[in-house]
């Protein structure tokens, strides 16, 4: 019987090839999306949160179980008043994401790829995550 | 067999990456969500005293670090078998034209060399896309509970509003900078 966790590692090695396949991990392709020059991503993103939603939906309605026999809890993202962090900080994410061209998934799949001049990005990343860790108190949420 | 080596049109693609999101649920109740692995990064690798990362990191991101793992290896063979080498990726005229008029010359491979090669790091636009671009992505991808695949797939795939609200954040940032920001940056 194979161990669990090697099949995380094959959703991953699955979710890698998709990367490279649909582009998406290309700059150009971030770049293209925020200049409305063309459907490519818009697609692909429509594409992926359907299949996903359906799915999604599905497992929570027939009560579908997970693999090993224990029931499915869909983590709930807490609302905030106003939704400040939601908002706010998924511009600070836009600001970087239209700068870098690339999400942290994507990140993994371009060091895989050979840019691994992406180390520096991920590095960095680390780092705002670790700003983030320091300033959580005083940051609006 | 061509189509092994080739791209794939979004509506291949798209709905194919939208299936890892069950795939995860029924893997062990997994909510798809890449960015959290920068906080178990952290966790794993700098000594620190604040509340954030002091959690069983092990027990609660092993998984996704693995699922990382696989991404990253996924990308190594696909890149090198799954596709056409030495290519360039097919955006619209109009969108290479905008580039270079940013001051690109070399819009081949799948990312520019004059940004995301090493050789670039030190230079301007490599260190704002590089080091700044994933700086604030680091940053905001935690302030915001999730990045793309948090937000913007599974977030909206479990219809949850605080993932639209992030959702609108991040192309309201992404087109700041994009329109008003990169010229000036790069």
């Amino acid at each position: 019987m194979i161990h669990t966790q090697t099949y995380f590692v094959v959703a991953g090695v699955l979710l890698g090839i998709l990367f490279i396949k649909s582009e998406v991990l290309s700059w150009y392709r971030i770049q293209e999306m925020f200049r409305f020059q063309s459907v490519h991503m818009y697609g692909v993103m429509t594409g992926a949160l359907a299949v996903a939603t359906l799915g999604t939906q599905a497992i929570r309605r027939l009560g579908v179980r997970a693999w090993n026999g224990e029931a499915i809890v869909i983590p709930q993202k807490q609302l905030t008043p106003h939704g400040v962090r939601y908002w706010a900080g998924g511009t600070i994410f836009g600001l970087g994401w239209g700068l870098l061209g690339a999400c942290p998934g994507p990140m993994f799949a371009l060091f895989g790829a050979g840019v691994t001049a992406i180390a520096v990005a991920i590095a960095s990343a680390m780092a705002g995550t670790w700003a983030y860790a320091a300033l959580q108190s005083r940051l609006p949420h | 067999m061509a189509f092994l080596r080739e791209p794939w049109p979004w509506y291949v693609a798209g709905p194919l990456i939208g299936l890892i999101v069950p795939l995860l649920l029924m893997l062990g109740g997994k909510p798809f969500g890449i960015s959290a692995n920068l906080r178990h990064m952290c966790a794993a690798t700098l000594p620190s005293r604040l509340p954030f990362f002091r959690y069983d990191w092990r027990r609660e991101g092993g998984w996704n670090l693995l699922f990382a793992l696989g991404v990253l290896l996924g990308g190594f063979a696909a890149s090198r078998w799954l596709m056409p080498g030495g290519y360039t990726v097919g955006i619209a005229d109009a969108t290479r034209a905008d580039l270079l008029a940013l001051g690109l010359h070399d819009l081949s491979g799948v990312v520019p060399a004059e940004l995301f090669g090493w050789e670039a790091v030190l230079t301007r636009p490599g260190f704002m896309t590089l080091v700044v671009g994933g700086f604030l992505v680091g940053f905001g991808a935690r302030w915001a509970g999730g990045c793309t695949s948090g937000h913007a797939i599974s977030g909206l795939a479990s219809l949850q509003l605080p993932s639209l609200l992030a959702v609108l954040g991040f192309f309201a940032g992404g087109l700041l900078m994009t329109h008003l920001l990169l010229p000036l940056l790069l």
